[in-house]
C-alpha cells in the first residue's frame, strides 16, 4: 500500500471542501472524507497485519521513499509500524467523529471544515514519516489550524486560550527543533532520517543533551508537568470538535514524539533521565486528578482529567519495559477515544442547556437517554471499568511499572495507582450530579441526539469496547514496536 | 559580441529602461494607467529577460563580475521591483509623479546590481550610494505629508553617517594591505589591529545598511514616514542586495578573519532578534509594526550567515527569495488598505475578514510565513537558516534563536486575531482590489506557497553556491 495516499486524501478533501458552493456540501464532502479515510485506516491495518502474518520482520512496512531536498539529505521517507498504525486508526475514528459532531456549526461553515481536515492531514503526515524534518513539518501544520479554531469558533476566554496554545505549542517545537538539529549535527551521516540515525547511534554527550530538549518539546504536547497549562484552558475554550482533535489527536502526536523519536533514537538518555520523567508524570498524575477534584465545569473535569490520563503515557515511557511502554501506546489510544466521546457528550449537553456547570445540571437520563447513556460509558470508561479501553490500558502500564524492581519505580507506581481512586471520585460524582436525580423544568423539553450524534458516539463507542474486550489485537500490533526500542535500552550498558 | 555588452547585460537592460522612462517623460502624453501599464510589462520583461543570454565573467581588472549565483541574485531583485510596480497599483496610479518614482527606484536597482556585481571596494562604494540616494528620494514621494519628507531627511543623514564610516574603513583596509581588490585582500587580511579596525568599520556600514541593533534606530521612522511602495522596496530589495554582498564579502575578502567575524556576527545577531521583537510586541502602526519585524527577520538571517560555506550563502538567498514573496505580500495588504482607505493602524484591521476574505487570507499567509510555519515558504527558509547556522553554531545561539520565533509568533498572531476574531463596529469596507494589485498578490501567496514545497528551488540555489 502507497502510504502517500493516507497524506494526498486529506489534502483532496481539503481542496474539494474549499470549493463546495454551499455549507451542506461541504459537510457532506468533508464526510466523504472522513468515512474513506476511515476505511482506509482499516485497509492499512488488514494489509499490515497481512504482512507481518506472512512473516515480514522489517521494522517497518510499506516503506517509501522521494528525494526531497538532497542537499541537507532530506527525503519523503515513509513507513509505519504497529505503532503507527494504531496511532493512525485512532486519528481515523477521531476524525470521522468530529467531522459528525460539527454537522451543526453554522458560523464559517467552509472555514471550520477546512481547518478540521488540515488539523487531520499533520496527524497523519506525522505518524508516517519516518525523517525527522517532515515529522517535525506536519507536528508544526497543526498549530495554527488549532489557533485558528479556538480563537474564531470557541467560547469563553477564547482568544487567551488560542495564543496560549499556539505559543507554548511553539515553545514545545522550538526545542524540539533544537533538539533535532543536535541530533543532526551529531550523526556522521547528517541526516534526518529515523532508521539511518537508529543504526548509528549518537554520541552520550549529545544524547545528554538532546534528550531532554526533545522530550520536553514532544511532552509539552502532552500535557507534561508542568507544561500542562495550556491543556484546560485550551480544551475549555475550543469548540466541540476543537476540544476532540486537540485531546484525542494532538496530545498524542507528543506521546508518539517522545517514544519513536526521543527514547528510540537515544536510549541512553532516556535512561539516564527516566527518574525525572517518573517523577514529573507522577507529579501530572496526582496533580491532575487532585485539580479535577476540584472543577465545576464539565469541560474543566475533562480537560484536567486529561493532563492525570496523559501522565500516564510518558509514565509507561519513563519506565522503560516493555509492558509499560506498550501500555503506554495502548493508553495513547485508549486516551483518544475516550476524551474524544467525552467532548463529543459534552459538546452536546452544552449544546442543549447551554451550560456546562454540573451543579447547574441534573435528571438528564430522563430527557435525553442516548447522550447520558454514553456518558455514563466514557465516565466507567475513564475510571478504569474492566471491560473497556481505560481499564486495559492503564492496567498494563501498572503491570510493566511494576515489573521494575527499583524501589523508587515502585513507590511511584504505587503512587500513580493511587489516582485511580480519585478519578472515580471526580467522574462518578459529575455523572451522578449531570445524569441523576430530579429534571429541572426548563430541560424537560430537550431533545435527545440527533442521528449525527448518535453516529459519532457509536463509532467512538466501537473502539473503546473493542479495546476492552478484545485488547490483545492491540498489543499484539503494538508489541514489535517496543520489542524494538527495549532493544536499544537493553543494550546500554 | 563585446565582452562589456554581454557580461554586463543586466545592467544595460536597466540603463536603457531608465532612458526609455526619461523620454516617456518627456514627450508626456501618456495617462498614468496606460503608462503603468507599460511599466509593468517592461519590467515583467526584464525579469523573464534576466533569465537568458548570460554570461559568466569579469571586467575591468576584477572590478565587476558576474557569476551565476549573481544573476540569480539579480532575478530576484528584478522579480521584486516587478511584484512592487503590481502591487501599489492604486497610490502609483494617483501619484503625479509616476515616472520619476520609477526612474528613481530603478537607478536604485542598477546601483544593486553593480553592489552585488562588484569586485572591488571603491566599486562598492558607489554602488552602494547609487542604491541609497535614489531611495532617500523615493521616500519623500508622499508630497503632502510631512512625515514624509522627514523619512527622507532621515534616510538621507543616516546613509551619509554610515558611508563616511564606510570610507574610513576602506582607507584604512588600503592604508593596511596596499589593496582594494576583493581578490588579492584575503592574502593580505590577517589578524592585526589595524586590519581589526579596519573590519569593524566596514562591518558597521553593513549593519547600517541592514539595521542591525544597535545600527537599527532610522529603520522604524524612514518605513514609518515612506510611502508604502519605497518602504517595501527598502525592507526587500535593499536589505537583500547588502544581505547578498555582506555575505560573499565575507566569506571570500575577510575568510582569514573567520573568528572574529562569526563572534561579531553571532552576538548582533542575538541582539537583532531579541530588540526587533522586543520592539514590534508593542507597535501599533502596520508599518512600525513590519519595520521591527524586518529588523527581527534580519537578526535571524545572521544566523544564516554566521554558518559555514555553501550552506550559509545558500540559506540566505533562499531565505531571501521568501521574504520577499512574504514580506512584499504583507505590505502589499497594508498598501492596498492605506491608499483607499488611509488606516494604518492594526486595531483598524480588527473583522478584516468579515468584509475582505481575500486580502485576510494573503495577510495570514504572509504573516505565518514570516513567523516560519509550515506549510508555508518561510518554515523552510527559517529552517535552513538555523541549519546553516548549525554548521559551526553552539546550541545556546541556536537555542536563542529557536526561541525568539516563539515571541515573533506572538505579535504575528496580534495582526491575525485582529483580522480573524476581533469584532469591528466599523470594520474596513468591502474593498475593490486593482486587478494587478490582485495579480502581485497571486504571485506572493503562489511564492509562499510553493517556493518551500517544491524543493528544486532551494536545489537550484543551492547548486549555484
Amino acid at each position: 500500500m502507497n502510504l502517500s495516499i493516507l497524506i494526498l486524501l486529506p489534502l483532496l478533501t481539503a481542496l474539494a471542501v474549499l470549493l463546495a458552493r454551499n455549507n451542506n456540501q461541504v459537510r457532506w464532502i468533508s464526510f466523504a472524507g472522513a468515512t474513506a479515510q476511515f476505511i482506509l485506516a482499516f485497509v492499512l491495518m488488514y494489509l499490515f497485519r497481512e504482512e507481518r502474518i506472512a512473516g515480514s520482520t522489517q521494522q517497518m512496512l510499506f516503506e517509501q521513499q522521494y528525494n526531497w531536498f538532497p542537499s541537507w539529505h532530506i527525503s519523503f521517507h515513509m513507513g509505519v509500524d504497529g505503532i503507527s498504525v494504531a496511532m493512525i486508526l485512532l486519528t481515523a475514528f477521531v476524525v470521522l467523529a468530529g467531522v459528525l459532531v460539527s454537522w451543526n456549526v453554522t458560523k464559517m461553515t467552509k472555514e471550520f471544515y477546512f481547518l478540521l481536515i488540515l488539523l487531520s492531514l499533520g496527524a497523519y503526515g506525522f505518524f508516517i514519516s519516518l525523517d525527522l524534518f517532515i515529522l517535525f513539518f506536519f507536528l508544526e501544520i497543526a498549530v495554527i489550524p488549532k489557533y485558528l479554531l479556538i480563537g474564531i469558533w470557541g467560547s469563553g476566554k477564547k482568544e487567551y486560550s488560542a495564543n496560549k496554545l499556539a505559543l507554548m505549542l511553539m515553545g514545545g517545537s522550538a526545542l524540539v527543533l533544537v533538539g533535532l538539529l543536535g541530533v543532526y549535527f551529531n550523526t556522521p551521516a547528517r541526516s534526518f532520517d529515523l532508521l539511518l540515525l537508529s543504526d548509528t547511534g549518537i554520541s552520550r554527550e549529545a544524547q545528554m543533551i538532546c534528550f531532554p530538549l526533545l522530550f520536553v518539546g514532544f511532552g509539552v504536547f502532552t500535557a507534561l508537568f508542568p507544561f500542562h497549562t495550556w491543556v484546560p484552558d485550551g480544551h475549555s475554550s475550543a469548540p466541540t470538535a476543537g476540544s476532540m482533535f486537540l485531546a484525542g489527536i494532538s496530545m498524542k502526536l507528543g506521546g508518539y514524539g517522545c517514544l519513536r523519536v526521543a527514547t528510540l533514537l537515544m536510549p541512553e538518555g532516556a535512561k539516564a533521565y527516566s527518574t525525572w520523567i517518573i517523577v514529573l508524570s507522577s507529579i501530572a498524575i496526582l496533580y491532575g486528578a487532585f485539580a479535577t477534584m476540584m472543577q465545576k465545569d464539565l469541560k474543566y473535569i475533562n480537560a484536567y482529567s486529561s493532563v492525570s490520563h496523559c501522565g500516564f503515557v510518558l509514565l509507561g515511557i519513563g519506565m522503560l519495559t516493555q509492558t509499560s511502554m506498550t501500555g503506554a501506546v495502548m493508553q495513547m489510544v485508549s486516551h483518544g477515544l475516550m476524551t474524544a466521546l467525552f467532548f463529543a457528550v459534552i459538546g452536546m449537553i452544552y449544546e442543549r442547556t447551554h451550560t456546562r456547570q454540573v451543579s447547574e445540571m441534573g435528571g438528564l437520563l430522563k430527557v435525553m437517554p442516548f447522550i447520558s447513556t454514553v456518558l455514563f460509558i466514557v465516565g466507567l470508561c475513564s475510571l478504569g471499568l474492566p471491560g473497556l479501553s481505560g481499564f486495559v490500558a492503564e492496567m498494563t502500564v501498572f503491570v510493566g511499572s511494576w515489573e521494575n524492581p527499583d524501589p523508587f519505580r515502585r513507590v511511584a507506581t504505587i503512587a500513580a495507582c493511587l489516582s485511580i481512586v480519585v478519578t472515580a471520585v471526580y467522574i462518578l460524582r459529575a455523572i451522578g450530579q449531570t445524569a441523576m436525580g430530579p429534571v429541572k423544568e426548563s430541560y424537560l423539553h430537550l431533545t435527545d441526539a440527533r442521528w449525527n450524534e448518535k453516529l459519532a458516539a457509536i463509532i467512538l463507542i466501537f473502539g473503546i469496547v473493542a479495546i476492552g474486550t478484545a485488547p490483545f489485537w492491540l498489543s499484539d500490533l503494538i508489541n514489535p514496536g517496543t520489542e524494538l526500542i527495549m532493544q536499544k535500552i537493553k543494550m546500554v550498558p | 559580441m563585446n565582452e562589456l555588452l554581454t557580461i554586463m547585460k543586466s545592467e544595460w537592460v536597466i540603463s536603457l529602461l531608465i532612458f526609455l522612462l526619461l523620454f516617456i517623460k518627456l514627450g508626456k502624453g501618456m495617462k498614468n494607467e496606460s503608462l503603468l501599464l507599460l511599466i509593468q510589462v517592461l519590467l515583467l520583461l526584464n525579469f523573464i529577460g534576466g533569465f537568458f543570454f548570460n554570461t559568466e565573467g569579469s571586467l575591468f581588472a576584477g572590478m565587476y563580475h558576474s557569476t551565476a549565483l549573481i544573476i540569480l541574485q539579480k532575478n530576484i531583485l528584478s522579480l521584486g521591483v516587478y511584484l512592487i510596480s503590481l502591487l501599489f497599483a492604486d497610490w502609483f496610479k494617483r501619484s503625479e509623479h509616476l515616472t520619476e518614482y520609477f526612474i528613481l527606484m530603478l537607478s536604485a536597482l542598477l546601483g544593486m546590481f553593480f553592489l552585488i556585481s562588484s569586485g572591488n571596494l571603491l566599486m562598492f562604494f558607489l554602488a552602494l550610494e547609487l542604491a541609497t540616494i535614489p531611495v532617500a528620494a523615493m521616500a519623500n514621494f508622499d508630497l503632502g505629508k510631512k512625515i514624509s519628507s522627514e523619512a527622507a531627511m532621515k534616510m538621507i543623514l543616516s546613509s551619509a553617517f554610515s558611508s563616511g564610516i564606510l570610507l574610513f574603513g576602506i582607507s584604512l583596509v588600503y592604508g593596511a594591505t596596499g589593496t582594494i581588490n576583493f581578490a588579492e585582500l584575503p592574502a593580505q587580511m590577517n589578524n592585526g589591529p589595524l586590519h581589526i579596525l579596519a573590519f569593524v568599520f566596514l562591518f558597521t556600514a553593513f549593519a547600517f545598511k541592514l539595521s542591525v541593533v544597535p545600527f537599527h534606530l532610522w529603520t522604524a521612522d524612514v518605513y514609518e514616514g515612506a510611502p508604502m511602495a519605497t518602504t517595501s522596496f527598502l525592507s526587500v530589495l535593499s536589505k537583500g542586495a547588502v544581505a547578498f554582498i555582506f555575505i560573499s564579502t565575507l566569506n571570500k575578502v575577510f575568510l582569514p578573519m573567520q573568528e572574529i567575524w562569526y563572534n561579531m556576527v553571532m552576538i548582533l545577531s542575538i541582539l537583532t532578534m531579541i530588540i526587533g521583537n522586543l520592539f514590534a510586541l508593542r507597535q501599533q502602526n502596520i508599518k512600525r509594526f513590519l519595520a521591527f519585524s524586518s529588523i527581527a527577520q534580519v537578526g535571524f538571517i545572521l544566523v544564516g550567515v554566521s554558518g559555514k560555506e555553501p550552506e550559509s550563502t545558500a540559506s540566505v538567498v533562499f531565505f531571501i527569495l521568501v521574504y520577499l514573496f512574504s514580506n512584499l505580500a504583507a505590505f502589499g495588504v497594508a498598501g492596498i488598505i492605506s491608499a483607499m482607505t488611509g488606516k494604518e493602524n492594526v486595531n483598524d484591521y480588527k473583522g478584516l475578514y468579515q468584509t475582505n476574505p481575500f486580502l485576510s487570507w494573503v495577510l495570514a499567509l504572509a504573516l505565518f510565513s514570516l513567523a516560519g510555519i509550515p506549510p508555508t515558504a518561510g518554515f523552510f527558509g527559517k529552517l535552513f537558516l538555523l541549519t546553516a547556522g548549525g554548521t559551526k553554531a553552539s546550541y545556546l545561539f541556536i537555542t536563542i534563536a529557536a526561541l525568539n520565533m516563539i515571541v515573533s509568533l506572538y505579535y504575528y498572531l496580534r495582526v491575525i486575531r485582529a483580522v480573524f476574531m476581533d469584532k469591528n463596529e466599523e470594520p474596513v469596507e468591502k474593498l475593490v482590489v486593482n486587478p494587478s494589485a490582485r495579480l502581485g498578490l497571486l504571485i506572493c501567496g503562489a511564492g509562499i506557497l510553493l517556493t518551500g514545497i517544491l524543493s528544486w528551488v532551494y536545489d537550484y540555489i543551492q547548486s549555484l553556491c
